[in-house]
């Protein structure tokens, strides 16, 4: 199913294919919304995500940028962040929860912080209307993938800022690629890790930065993507 | 205590700052001896701690500096793709779930307990944040500490020999290396969920006694 989303992202060419993205993880995950909310230097927004777009209206129309402690607790940080964790006390805040509210946000949420090249800052937020503990839940389970998630939504939002051109990933070292090649060839990661000689634990964190760049979810897809790009071949 | 503190955050906690970065220095520069800037104050800062990085500090019951590290995600700038390449055999370690280590410091008369302490933070962090492993580099001087601790990395490259001696190391964290430091530290893994959930905000007491 992620697999489906990576590959529907490396098609994606306009903010309208990304927030049709943003549809599509929020029915996979069965949450209420998804929303990627990108910043630059200069202040300028813009959103892509399943809150209704009244509620995106009236957000930048009262500036809540501002306002809102999800966009002032995650600025300059790189943790993820749990809203229930951050500082709602003003009224200000409260009032821009009680109107979100009205527009079907939920008051769950899960906000991961993305930094960018010259001082772009995004969010890529999870929301909901359930319990404390499903939502503990539910991010437990699942933050791992959105932190990756997270980051290619960011790199594929970058490329469609002017003068950035594509971006290209870097290229994979020779022990990333000879791990992930014969880990294509059916060699178990144990075998693996004994042919290059290095321990498993070293190949996984060679396998985890390697499909990283590949952008990847997993070791499966890391492998399947490094053959169709042609990074390596057996 | 342990705190979590961003760079910005540093500030607010002026002493806890000064203190890292002078111990900084007795370590790495007068007892180590490592190619590192200090300035007029007696101070140890590097190009890294400009990127607003979380520094995790052991506050000592008066308040002063006890021993500290620093992290940086992976998918930014770091020491070890920057510099060290040559170690991690040219794998470039960058990864949302990855989370760089660095400038592991204790002040001096800082112990084992001190050490683990850290290493149980380093825990709360992966456990909290959906962290896998860090990564970071280290001398000699730390492998007797991280293996006194039971927090001994895995290494992934070693260069130079004797004192000159540099690694790259990885770590990973289980749930029984947590009740390890956490006893060697001499803190309940109930004290150390609350004093990470004190960082981060939010109602650490009710939230401990649903755990």
């Amino acid at each position: 199913m992620l697999e489906e989303f990576i590959n529907r992202m490396e098609r994606a060419e306009t903010r309208d294919d990304l927030t049709e993205l943003t549809f599509f993880l929020r029915d996979h995950y069965g949450i209420a919304h998804v929303i990627y909310h990108w910043v630059n230097s200069d202040g300028e927004q813009y959103g892509a995500g399943t809150y209704p777009v009244e509620w995106a209206k009236h957000y930048i129309d009262s500036g809540y940028l501002r306002t809102d402690p999800v966009v002032q607790g995650c600025f300059q940080r790189f943790h993820p962040v749990e809203w229930k964790r951050l500082d709602w006390s003003s009224k200000a805040a409260r009032k821009m929860m009680e109107e979100a509210v009205q527009f079907g946000i939920g008051h769950q949420g899960y906000s991961i912080p993305l930094r960018g090249p010259a001082g772009q800052f995004a969010l890529f937020t999870m929301n909901d209307t359930c319990d404390d503990a499903a939502w503990a839940a539910f991010t437990t389970e699942n933050v791992r993938d959105l932190m990756l998630i997270a980051h290619y939504f960011n790199q594929k939002a970058l490329t469609f800022e002017p003068d950035r051109g594509e971006s290209v990933p870097p290229p994979l070292s020779p022990r990333e690629s000879e791990a992930l090649t014969y880990l294509a060839l059916g060699y178990s990661r144990a075998q693996v890790a004994e042919l290059i000689s290095i321990s498993e634990h070293t190949l996984r964190v060679y396998v985890e930065s390697a499909r990283f760049k590949l952008g990847a979810m997993n070791t499966t897809h890391a492998v399947a993507r490094a053959l169709s790009m042609g990074v390596i071949v057996v | 205590m342990i705190r979590y503190i961003y760079g910005d955050e540093l500030l607010k906690h002026e002493r806890l700052a000064q203190g890292m970065f002078r111990d900084r220095a007795e370590q790495f520069k007068r007892r180590q001896g490592w190619d590192v800037t200090v300035d007029t104050n007696g101070e140890e800062r590097d190009d890294y701690d400009a990127l607003n990085p979380l520094y995790v500090i052991w506050e000592r019951p008066d308040g002063t500096h006890g021993g500290s590290m620093r992290f940086l995600p992976t998918v930014g700038q770091t020491m070890v793709n920057d510099h060290f390449l040559h170690l991690t055999e040219g794998v470039r370690i960058a990864s949302p779930v990855i989370w760089e280590c660095t400038r592991f410091c204790l002040a001096p008369g800082g112990g084992a307990r001190v050490s683990a302490a850290l290493m149980l933070a380093g825990g709360e962090i992966m456990r909290n944040f959906g962290i896998e492993h860090f990564v970071g580099v280290f001398d000699r001087r730390m492998v007797h500490i991280y293996r006194a601790i039971g927090a001994s990395p895995e290494v992934l490259g070693t260069s130079g020999t004797g004192p000159d001696q540099i690694s790259v190391g990885l770590w990973a964290f289980s749930e029984s290396a947590r009740r390890k430091v956490a006893r060697q530290a001499g803190v309940s893994e109930l004290i150390s969920d609350h004093w990470f959930r004190r960082s981060f905000g939010g109602n650490s007491i009710e939230l401990a006694l649903s755990a």
